[in-house]
């Protein structure tokens, strides 16, 4: 088999943070009413429990995100999304539900440095509010980072992951390479 | 910043995040067939424009997706109300709206 490459293919930035592709990811998208308690003991016995509205759980492995109230992405090692996305759709089999293997269609990028430099980055590209306050680590956040959709969280403090599709990679990579350029930073949080 | 209530995502949320979409509650003719070319017209393309409370669809683009209803007042620009699509049109007495 051929060797799974990102958009990015690998590629860093270090300014005042560092960004860098993540590598390849696997990522399988649940769309199903997620307050349905059906719903969420068919994907907890399959091994994602899911995270109450605006959160996520998160371990080393890989984690759940709260997309929207109909919208769950899981996240996982790329060779198992396969058969990650087959166990859930067999898990809701009979529900209104939707599964789908969609590693292919978005790329992850992780920002390192100092957490109020991280949080900098991100605010200014995206109208989310980034004060550690109001988006604390164990939050996920949909929103836009220039002229594109993306979905962030903090794993940690000091670490953000980001999401966007792989058709805008190259986009989203400039402009966070941009936005951490050295010395831009402004001191904000 | 200009924020906006999604009634699905229950959360508060920058303008950015969200699309305009037209007019609100625009019915939809039960027998298409059977309508005359004014009331083509008229379902197409006639609009109102208000000054004061303004009843139009909203999306949550950048998040869940979805269409919603908002009460936005044209004048000043602030949102009285946002709500599911589908339920009835808030009076506008009770969002200390003034109807003009
Ligand atoms: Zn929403």
């Amino acid at each position: 088999m051929s060797d799974a490459v990102t958009a990015l293919r690998g590629r860093s930035f270090t300014g005042m943070v560092t960004v860098e592709d993540a590598g390849p990811v696997g990522m399988v998208t649940v769309r199903a009413d997620l307050a349905d308690e059906t719903v969420r003991a068919a994907l907890a016995a399959a091994g994602s429990d899911l995270p109450e509205a605006g959160g996520l759980t998160w371990s080393d492995d890989g984690g759940t995100l709260w997309m929207s109230p109909d919208e769950a992405l899981i996240l996982c090692a790329a060779d198992e999304a396969a058969q990650k996305a087959s166990a859930l759709a067999r898990a809701l089999d009979g529900s209104h539900a939707l599964v789908a293997d969609v590693s292919q269609a978005r790329i992850v990028i992780r920002l390192t440095g100092r957490d109020a430099l991280v949080r900098e980055v991100l605010a200014k590209l995206s109208p989310a509010d980034l004060r550690a306050s109001a988006f604390p680590v164990g939050r996920v956040r949909r929103t836009r980072l220039g002229q594109v959709a993306a979905a962030f969280w903090f794993p940690a403090e000091g670490e953000a992951m980001l999401i966007c599709f792989r058709s805008v990679a190259d986009y989203a990579f400039a402009l966070l390479s941009n936005a951490a350029a050295p010395g831009s930073d402004v001191g904000h949080f | 910043m200009l924020l906006i209530t999604c009634p699905y995502c229950e959360e508060t949320l920058p303008e950015a995040e969200f699309a305009y979409a037209g007019q609100a509650h625009v019915i939809r003719p039960e027998n298409p067939s059977g309508q005359s070319d004014e009331q083509w017209e008229e379902f197409l393309f006639i609009r109102e424009n208000p000054k004061g409370p303004h009843f139009e669809r909203w999306r949550h683009l950048h998040g869940c997706g979805r269409f919603f209803n908002a009460v936005r007042d044209t004048v000043s620009d602030k949102f009285l109300t946002t709500y599911r699509a589908g339920a009835p049109r808030p009076d506008l007495a009770s969002l200390g709206g003034d109807a003009k």
